[in-house]
């Protein structure tokens, strides 16, 4: 039994991965997942409603979970289509996250009201919106950097709700009754309309019923152009230009133009009309013409954004915190019991998590045509998966599950950190002009994003050998040597990726705008990475520390590559700043401090760790 | 070799020196980073890194004191300590080859930051659609000119640089048929109309200056501001002063007077440099990603057209794609206007080859020497495995 442990380990890690590509099945028999799939354009790319529907939660609740007034939980896509048709519905659905009381004092309800004391209705929000606007307002001549809590917490909760009411008008007029007859009745009206506009401008006699119903209607569909947000009408079948979509609200100013409703916003009113009514067949016959018509159009754009939903669903970046955690906790037993056996069961496990996350960022490159790092998100999935990957080679090596022990803790933290950073949006984002460069983003990225998880990784394996040591007696000399040579590996790697990565980085400035190196806050942040690193190796060359002291020094690697990785983001000034993170500041805090306490304890004589006893516990 | 001097230098050669040459640096350019915020870039690095001392002032004072070794100060040393330990310990073997390589790769991106530093003059080129000019604008350097147009071929200009503005001096010049006499400096100002009733009543008799009063303001150090110099000068002739004029980087017509027969201009601009070809820019585009606000693009379709007749072609400038051309590279770096307007980042750096030299032979100098490090451990290991296998 105990042989084929880790084949059985990595069998059922295998059969849970394979669990999560399943087609996802649909309650009560609509075909949400092909209503997910459905493409529209919105922030700049094509892309599947299912992610419309995912990125606007996320950004709004703060997480996927969306449960009805009655506590049934509800998927993404179905929360979607509540709002785009059904908002009376929707409106009374608890997912406005705020987490500042004063705030909800502000709005006028009572914490008791809100789901989990922090998550309100629109319903509950409404009467109080003109104050919310009126905070806002005021809060927008107020520098960023100097806002109050309150202040940031008013322009969060205003941009919460401004996207909802996005979406909300994106496809039906507000206040509808029922949306698909509506257009019909217009439909119908049309051409008397026009008539009587035209006979009006020719200064003819007109009828007067026509043209007021025509004013109505531009007043109602203008109202839905200037706020919709989602590019749902695809070009016309002339239009080369990709790129062309438009907004339900323009393709039905479009209709005076033209003399009939777009067949899109019909398809869309209709799908409306059967997902309130509960006509499944319809729906679903409605939502698969709409698909296959663009199908057939953009097979490429269609391709990528059924992909994409597929993506969306199997999650492969969360199966693989998962697994990363199973192969942390297995690791660490195996230095208590069973080492080999579960030494090689972890390893299976952090291959798989590996595979996995590759296979998630491999999918995103192709989705985006770019090398994988483009943003803050991208770049905590890529130092994840370059650490584990030398983690697996540290193991494979070694094979004492330190690299596993390492490798699932890291790949575990950093996949916590891409989720945060995801909170703020689509994180397939397009790129900045300035940034626009695909062989820089692949080489200088790239390798200075190595260079950061190198210096990541020789951090854990110093803490590991500072707590094996200090609390454990299970630090013996062959161990210690290990984690010794594998520190001082690490660093020397780390040292040249951070090096060749930061002086690239110079080279691309030197292209783009003709200073090789200017002082910003980003590259000054990836130079005290490379001076830290050359640091250690000259303090160990130069025998001014053995052991303990390079594995103190490998530990503050952690906080110096923290404050280039997020802490110059939070200065706000110059090319690479993404705005000030409160939240990501105090973590930030937290982890210095932490990393401070490790170095304190590396500090304690070694005579008086536990493992001192244990044998001669390295230099 | 005697001991001191023996002493001295096993000082300059050695590791501990070193090390705690690069602790200072990256000191020193941390608290540079968090200064940023509130001296903005070109502040700091004038402060922190092209400097042999940071200075701190005593508050309610003019004393400064030096606080911290400067940029200058450490890598001079550094650049001292490296080449000292390169002769010093220097052995041609393949084992310290991939190091000596390494190093020798520093020590050349040190020299070249130093003359890039020292070399390089970055100015901007500002175009309207349909605007063609021969001269580029520094960011910070300001001049007041005094210009003869009086040749209708050539003018005559007379450029006082800001530093002899702001002393408030007595300037004659030999091409000056006068002197002028600089009477107030303000190096970041704002200009206000003079209000019918109340208020300060302007300084200058003669110009646009009569109806206006210079607003002093604070310097700002913001990397998207400027600060607009403005001075009250007074020309003073033999036959005595012929008046008080406002001079000011907002203003943006021309002032122009007569003395002895001859018009002359007065104004405070930016220092100007002149090239031998002119850019004329056609078009400037900016393309968004559609439904967004995200900038996609910013190209600038310009005309380079030489002095001498010889070169006469359109280019298009866009991000990451700068024109090279007589010793200058122009970037896209900004636009204005509405889109009218480009603004075009110009560098002249003769020392740009340096860093990509330096940047090869470091990369393979350190991948030299970790690959022998590596080979070795690897082959240790295989050892050490095959001893566990025979046993």
């Amino acid at each position: 039994m105990k042989r084929f442990l880790p084949l059985i380990v990595l069998a059922l890690g295998a059969l849970y991965l394979a669990s999560t590509l399943r087609e996802p099945k649909d309650k009560a028999g609509f075909n949400l997942t092909d209503f997910g799939r459905v493409p529209v354009l919105v922030g700049g790319r094509i892309k599947p409603l299912d992610t419309v529907a995912r990125t606007s939660i996320l950004t709004i609740r703060g997480s996927q979970y969306i449960a009805t007034p009655d506590g049934k939980s509800i998927t993404p896509d179905a929360w979607l289509a509540d709002v785009l048709f059904n908002p009376a519905k929707a409106d009374t659905y608890k997912i406005f996250l705020i987490e500042n009381h004063e705030v909800v004092d502000l709005l006028k309800l009572n914490l008791e009201d809100g789901d989990g004391k922090k998550r309100f209705s629109y319903e509950q929000l409404r009467p109080q919106l003109p104050e919310l606007e009126r905070q806002a307002r005021m809060v927008d001549s107020v520098e960023e950097p100097l806002r109050t809590p309150f202040q940031k917490q008013v322009i969060s909760v205003q941009q919460r709700v401004f996207t909802y009411m996005q979406l909300k008008l994106s496809v039906e007029a507000p206040d509808s009754p029922d949306f698909l007859s509506e257009l019909v009745a217009f439909d119908k009206a049309l051409p008397a309309g026009i008539e009587a506009v035209r006979a009006k401008q020719a200064n003819q006699p007109h009828s007067e019923d026509a043209m007021k119903a025509m004013a109505t209607m531009v007043n109602r569909f203008s109202y839905i152009e200037q706020f919709g947000n989602l590019r749902v009408v695809p070009p016309d079948t002339g239009d080369a230009n990709v790129h062309n979509w438009r907004t339900a609200g323009s393709a039905l100013m479009d209709s005076f133009a033209v003399g009939r409703v777009n067949p899109t916003v019909l398809g869309y009113a209709a799908i409306g009309h059967a997902w309130r009514g509960g006509d499944v067949k319809t729906f679903n016959e409605v939502v698969a013409a709409l698909h296959d018509q663009l199908a057939k159009r953009y097979p490429d754009a269609m391709k990528k954004s059924d992909v994409e939903s597929r993506f969306n669903s199997a999650a492969p970046f969360y199966s693989s915190m998962t697994l990363y955690v199973l192969t942390f906790l297995i690791a660490v037993f195996s230095w208590l019991k069973w080492p080999d056996t579960l030494q090689r069961s972890a390893f299976w496990l952090l291959a798989l998590a590996f595979v996995a996350t590759t296979a998630g960022i491999l999918t995103r490159m192709w989705l985006e045509s770019r090398p994988p790092v483009t943003n803050l998100y991208s770049s905590a999935l890529f130092i994840g998966w370059a650490t584990v990957l030398l983690c697996l080679i540290l193991e494979k090596t070694f094979k004492n599950a330190v690299g596993s022990v390492a490798g699932g803790l890291v790949g575990f933290a950093t996949l916590l950190i891409a989720h945060h950073l995801s909170l703020s949006g689509d994180t397939l984002e397009m790129m900045r002009a300035v940034l626009d460069s695909n062989f820089w983003l692949a080489t200088h990225v790239v390798t200075v994003t190595i260079g950061y998880s190198a210096t990541y990784l020789a951090g854990f394996l110093a803490i590991i050998y500072v707590f094996r040591g200090v609390f454990t007696k299970s630090l013996d000399k062959g161990t210690a040597d290990a984690l010794y040579r594998m520190v001082y590996g690490i660093v020397c790697f780390a040292t040249l990726f951070s090096l060749i990565g930061t002086v690239l980085g110079g080279i691309w400035a030197d292209q783009s705008w003709g200073r090789f190196w200017g002082w910003d806050p980003k590259e000054n942040g990836a130079l005290i990475i490379v001076i830290w690193n050359a640091i250690i190796l000259h303090a160990r060359w130069g025998g001014m520390v053995k052991a303990r002291g390079m594995m103190a020094m490998a530990v503050f690697g952690n906080i110096v590559t923290s404050w280039s990785w997020f802490g110059t983001n939070m200065l706000g000034v110059g090319l690479h700043s993404y705005g000030f993170m409160e939240a990501a500041f105090y973590w930030l805090v937290g982890f210095v401090i932490s990393q401070l306490l490790i170095i304190a304890l590396a500090a304690i004589p070694q005579d008086k760790w536990k493992s001192s006893s244990s044998g001669e516990a390295a230099t | 070799m005697n001991a001191t001097l023996r002493s001295f230098r096993d000082f300059f050669c050695s590791l501990q020196l070193t090390v705690w040459l690069l602790i200072l640096s990256m000191i020193l350019v941390f608290v540079a980073t968090l200064d940023q915020v509130n001296l903005g870039i070109w502040a700091v690095q004038a402060k922190y890194f092209r400097s042999f001392a940071v200075l701190w002032q005593i508050p309610d004072s003019n004393v400064s004191i030096p606080v911290f070794p400067g940029g200058y100060f450490i890598g001079g040393l550094l650049l001292i300590n490296l080449v000292a330990a390169h002769i010093y310990r220097f052995s041609l073997t393949w084992k310290k080859s991939g190091i000596q390589l390494a190093h020798a790769g520093l020590i050349l991106l040190l020299l070249g930051e130093l003359f890039t530093g020292l070399m390089s003059k970055e100015s901007f080129l500002r175009l309207d659609t349909g605007e063609t000019k021969h001269y580029s604008e520094s960011f910070s350097e300001n001049e007041l000119v005094l210009i003869d147009h009086s040749d209708p071929k050539t003018d005559l200009v007379v450029a006082i640089p800001e530093g002899a503005v702001a002393d408030k001096k007595s300037i004659q010049h030999k091409d000056l048929p006068f002197r002028v006499d600089v009477k107030e400096y303000y190096p970041n100002s704002n200009l206000q109309r003079v209000g019918p009733f109340a208020g300060p009543r302007p300084v200058a008799t003669q110009g646009f200056g009569t109806g206006l009063v210079i607003l002093p303001e604070k310097m700002t150090y913001k990397p998207n501001e400027r600060n607009i110099p403005s001075a009250y000068i007074e020309i003073v002739a033999p036959e005595g002063s012929q008046g008080v004029w406002l001079a000011s980087q907002m203003l943006q017509q021309p002032q122009t007077f007569q003395y002895a027969g001859k018009t002359w201009e007065i104004a405070f601009r930016q220092v100007r440099t002149y090239k031998p070809f002119a850019l004329t820019l056609l078009k400037f585009s900016h393309d968004k990603y559609p439904g967004t606000e995200i900038p996609k693009n910013f190209s600038s379709r310009v005309r380079v057209k030489s002095d001498d007749g010889k070169e006469d072609r359109e280019v298009l400038i866009f991000m990451n794609n700068p024109l090279r051309h007589g010793g200058y590279t122009f970037y896209q770096a900004g636009f204005d206007n509405n889109d009218t307007t480009t603004v075009l980042q110009v560098v002249r750096n003769p020392s740009w080859l340096l860093p990509y030299i330096a940047c090869v032979m470091m990369g393979f100098g350190l991948c030299i020497q970790f690959g022998i490090t590596l080979a070795g451990f690897i082959r240790k290991r295989s050892a050490a495995n095959a001893a566990a296998a025979r046993a």
